[in-house]
C-alpha cells in the first residue's frame, strides 16, 4: 500500500493538471455561448470602443484604416496580423501612447483620446517586459500602489496577493536580472494586474519564450483572466497562441480588420481570401461567378466548374476567390461521391505519417494542397498519377478578392 | 612620443619636493639626499592666504557650474532625445558649438557681453560661463546613455499611473545616473583646469587655482606652483579614476 501511493499522487496531480485547462476552456465556450445569445444588447456598454479610427505618422501612410471595434467587458479578445498590419498601433492608442489622427475610443462609454496614460487605469504586459531593472521584484509590484497613496502594509497584501496569482511568492526580494525570462514574465503580468484594473492590455507578451513555457503560459494568463474576471486586449502574430487563448480574434492586415469572429468561425468560415490563408491553411481557386443560387453559387475557374457555398456578395461575371481546406479534400473512390469532382494530376507527394501531402494540378492551380489520413486503406498515390478528387460543396467558400487585388 | 608628452608631467612631481628655491635638480636631489627634499612649498602653498582663496574660488566656481551644467544638460538631453523633438541636429549642434569654438573667442565674446550686464568680474559671471563650458559633456554622455535606455520602461511607468515627474525621478533617473554623474565629473573639471575665461572675466575677487598658477609662472617664479601642480595632477588621477568607475557601472547596469 505505502508503496502505491507515490504514484497514486503523480495521478492525482496528473489529473489535476489536466482539468485546469480542460475547466479554462470550457468556462470560455460557456462565455461564448452567453454572448452569442444575448446578441449583444442595446443598453450594454461595451468596455472598450474604437469607431472611426485611422492613424498615419507621416500624414501620408494609413497604419490603421477607419477601425471600428467593439470589446465585450470580460472578453478575451486577440488582435491578430503580420507585423506592420496596424494591430500594435491599435493597442498602443488604447494604452494612451498614440493619439489617433481621426475617430474616437471609448472605455466604459466615455471617450478616452485626450486622457494621458496614467489616467486610464490600464494594465499593460510589454513585449519585452519593461520591469524595472534597478527595482526589485517587490518594488515593481509596489510602485503602482504607491502612485495611487495606498499605505504600506496595504501594498505589502496586495503585492503578496499578486505574486500568489502568479505563483511566484517568496520572489519580492529578487531583482529582474536575476529571474528567467518567464518569472520576468509572470512578475510583468502581476505589476499589470497588482492595482485591480478591470482592462489589461498585452503586447506579444509571450514572443521571448521558448515553445514550451510559451504554450505553459497561455493557460497560465487564461487562468488568471478567468479568476479575474477581467477583460484583456492581446496582441499576437502566432495564429496558434490566437486561436487558444481568445473568445474572438480580429485579424489584421494593412490597417483593417479583415474578420473578426471566434477562433472557430475564423477557421471553418473565413468571409476573406486572406484570413482563409492567414489561419491554417487554404488551397485558393480564382474564378469568374458564373451562377447564383441562393446561399451557393458555381464559380467558372476556365478549368471546370466549382459548385461553392457564397459568402461573396458579387454577380455574375466578377472575380472571385474559391477556399478549400486540404484537409476537406478527399480521392473519389467511386464517381458521385462529392459534389465537386474533378481530374487531378499529382505534382508531388510527401508521407507525414499521421496523413499523406499531396501536391496535385486542378482547376488552374498547379499547387492545390491535399491532406489524406493515414487511416483508410487507399492504393499508393505516385508523382504523376492522374486521380479523382472531389469535395463537398459546404467545404469550399466562394469570396470576394482582397481589396489589394480589387 | 610618449616621452615627450609625459616626462614634462611626471618630472614636476619630485621638483615640488625640492627644499631649495630652483625649477631644477639639485645635487643633492640627483643623490636622492633626504635633506635635498621637503615640503616646505606644499607649506608655503598651505599657509598662503592667496592660494587658500584661489582653492576656495576654484571649488565654489566649480561645483556650481557643475550644478548648473548638470541640470540643464540633462534636461536638455531628455528633450533631444524625445521622438517628437524638431530640429534635433540643429539644436545639438548649438549645444554643443562651446566645445568646438576656440574658447578664446567665447571667452572674448562673453567678456564683452556680460561686462555690458554686470557680470563681468563677478561669482555668477564665471559660474555661467564655466556651466557652458561643461554642459556639453553633460549632453553627451547623458543623450549616451539614453540611447541604451529602454522607452518602454517609461512607458510602463505612465501606464502604473506615474506622472512625468515621478517617472523620471523613480525609473529614469535611477537607470542614467551613472551618465549624469560622469557628466557632471567632466563639467567640473572643465570649470576646475579653466583659465582663459577667468583671465577675461576674473577679477581679483575670483582668482581661481589656474589663474593663480598662470600668475605665480609670470611673477614669481617660485616651486610653489610645482606643489600645486602636483596636487592637481593626483585630483586628475582621483577624477579619471572616478569616471572609470561610473563606465564600469552604467555599462553593468546596461
Amino acid at each position: 500500500m505505502a508503496e502505491d501511493s507515490p504514484k497514486a499522487d503523480d495521478a492525482a496531480q496528473a489529473s489535476e493538471a489536466a482539468p485546469v485547462a480542460a475547466q479554462v476552456r470550457e468556462a470560455a465556450q460557456a462565455d461564448d455561448a452567453a454572448q452569442a445569445s444575448d446578441a449583444a444588447p442595446a443598453d450594454e456598454v461595451a468596455h472598450v470602443e474604437f469607431e472611426g479610427v485611422s492613424k498615419s505618422y507621416d500624414g501620408i501612410q494609413q497604419v490603421v484604416r477607419g477601425l471600428d471595434l467593439s470589446v465585450r467587458r470580460g472578453e478575451f479578445l486577440t488582435l491578430l496580423g503580420p507585423s506592420g498590419s496596424g494591430k500594435t498601433t491599435c493597442l498602443m492608442m488604447l494604452a494612451g501612447f498614440e493619439a489617433p489622427s481621426a475617430g474616437t475610443i471609448r472605455i466604459d462609454g466615455r471617450a478616452v483620446q485626450d486622457l494621458p496614460p496614467r489616467k486610464r487605469n490600464i494594465g499593460m504586459v510589454f513585449q519585452n517586459y519593461a520591469l524595472f531593472p534597478h527595482m526589485t521584484v517587490g518594488a515593481n509590484l509596489s510602485f503602482p500602489l504607491e502612485v495611487r497613496g495606498l499605505d504600506e502594509a496595504e501594498r505589502a497584501e496586495r503585492v503578496q496577493r499578486a505574486l500568489a496569482l502568479v505563483r511566484l511568492e517568496g520572489f519580492e526580494g529578487r531583482r529582474p536580472g536575476e529571474l528567467s525570462g518567464g518569472q520576468q514574465q509572470r512578475v510583468a503580468i502581476a505589476r499589470a494586474l497588482v492595482f485591480e484594473p478591470n482592462l489589461v492590455l498585452m503586447d506579444e507578451p509571450l514572443g521571448a519564450l521558448d515553445r514550451r513555457l510559451r504554450e505553459e503560459m497561455q493557460y497560465e494568463i487564461l487562468r488568471i483572466q478567468r479568476t479575474l474576471d477581467i477583460t484583456v486586449v492581446y496582441v499576437t502574430h502566432d495564429q496558434q497562441e490566437a486561436m487558444v487563448m481568445s473568445n474572438r480574434v480580429a485579424v489584421f492586415n494593412q490597417g483593417r480588420i479583415q474578420q473578426i469572429a471566434p477562433p472557430e468561425a475564423l477557421y471553418e468560415e473565413p468571409e476573406r481570401p486572406f484570413v482563409a490563408t492567414f489561419i491554417g491553411e487554404n488551397n485558393l481557386l480564382h474564378g469568374r461567378l458564373a451562377a447564383i443560387d441562393g446561399n451557393i453559387c458555381q464559380v467558372d475557374t476556365g478549368d471546370g466548374l466549382v459548385q461553392a457555398y457564397r459568402v461573396t456578395s458579387g454577380q455574375p461575371g466578377d472575380p472571385v476567390t474559391v477556399a478549400v481546406r486540404p484537409e476537406r479534400v478527399g480521392l473519389a473512390a467511386k464517381a458521385g461521391h462529392f459534389s465537386n469532382e474533378f481530374d487531378a494530376r499529382i505534382e508531388n507527394m510527401a508521407f507525414l505519417g499521421d496523413h499523406l501531402r499531396l501536391r496535385a494540378s486542378v482547376c488552374g492551380s498547379d499547387s492545390f494542397m491535399i491532406k489524406i489520413p493515414n487511416i483508410v486503406g487507399h492504393g499508393p498515390v505516385l508523382k504523376g498519377d492522374r486521380v479523382r478528387i472531389g469535395w463537398a460543396t459546404m467545404d469550399c467558400r466562394a469570396l470576394d478578392l482582397d481589396e489589394e487585388h480589387a | 612620443m610618449f616621452t615627450f608628452l609625459i616626462a614634462p608631467i611626471l618630472v614636476i612631481v619630485p621638483l615640488s619636493f625640492n627644499a631649495e628655491p630652483y625649477f631644477t635638480f639639485t645635487e643633492g636631489m640627483l643623490r636622492l639626499d633626504p635633506d635635498a627634499y621637503s615640503l616646505r612649498w606644499y607649506e608655503t602653498v598651505a599657509g598662503d592666504a592667496e592660494w587658500r582663496r584661489a582653492l576656495l574660488n576654484s571649488l565654489v566656481i566649480g561645483f556650481s557650474a557643475m550644478a548648473l551644467a548638470t541640470a540643464l544638460g540633462t534636461l536638455a538631453a531628455l528633450g533631444l532625445s524625445h521622438p517628437a523633438m524638431p530640429g534635433r541636429p540643429l539644436v545639438m549642434g548649438l549645444l554643443l558649438s562651446p566645445m568646438v569654438t576656440p574658447i578664446i573667442i567665447s571667452a572674448a565674446g562673453m567678456f564683452f557681453f556680460y561686462s555690458d550686464i554686470g557680470l563681468a568680474q563677478t561669482h555668477l559671471g564665471l559660474i555661467l560661463a564655466h556651466a557652458a563650458l561643461g554642459a556639453p559633456f553633460v549632453v553627451i554622455t547623458v543623450t549616451a546613455t539614453l540611447a541604451g535606455f529602454d522607452r518602454n520602461l517609461t512607458r510602463a511607468a505612465a501606464s502604473l499611473g506615474a506622472g512625468p515627474w515621478r517617472s523620471f525621478r523613480r525609473v529614469q533617473l535611477p537607470l542614467i545616473a551613472p551618465g549624469v554623474a560622469s557628466g557632471a565629473l567632466f563639467a567640473f573639471a572643465t570649470s576646475f583646469d579653466e583659465v582663459v575665461a577667468v583671465l577675461f572675466m576674473g577679477g581679483l575677487e575670483q582668482r581661481t587655482i589656474p589663474r593663480e598658477m598662470w600668475a605665480g609662472i609670470r611673477e614669481e617664479i617660485s616651486p610653489a606652483i610645482l606643489a600645486v601642480a602636483t596636487f592637481l595632477i593626483v585630483f586628475s588621477l582621483l577624477f579619471m579614476g572616478a569616471v572609470q568607475w561610473l563606465r564600469g557601472r552604467s555599462a553593468q547596469a546596461g
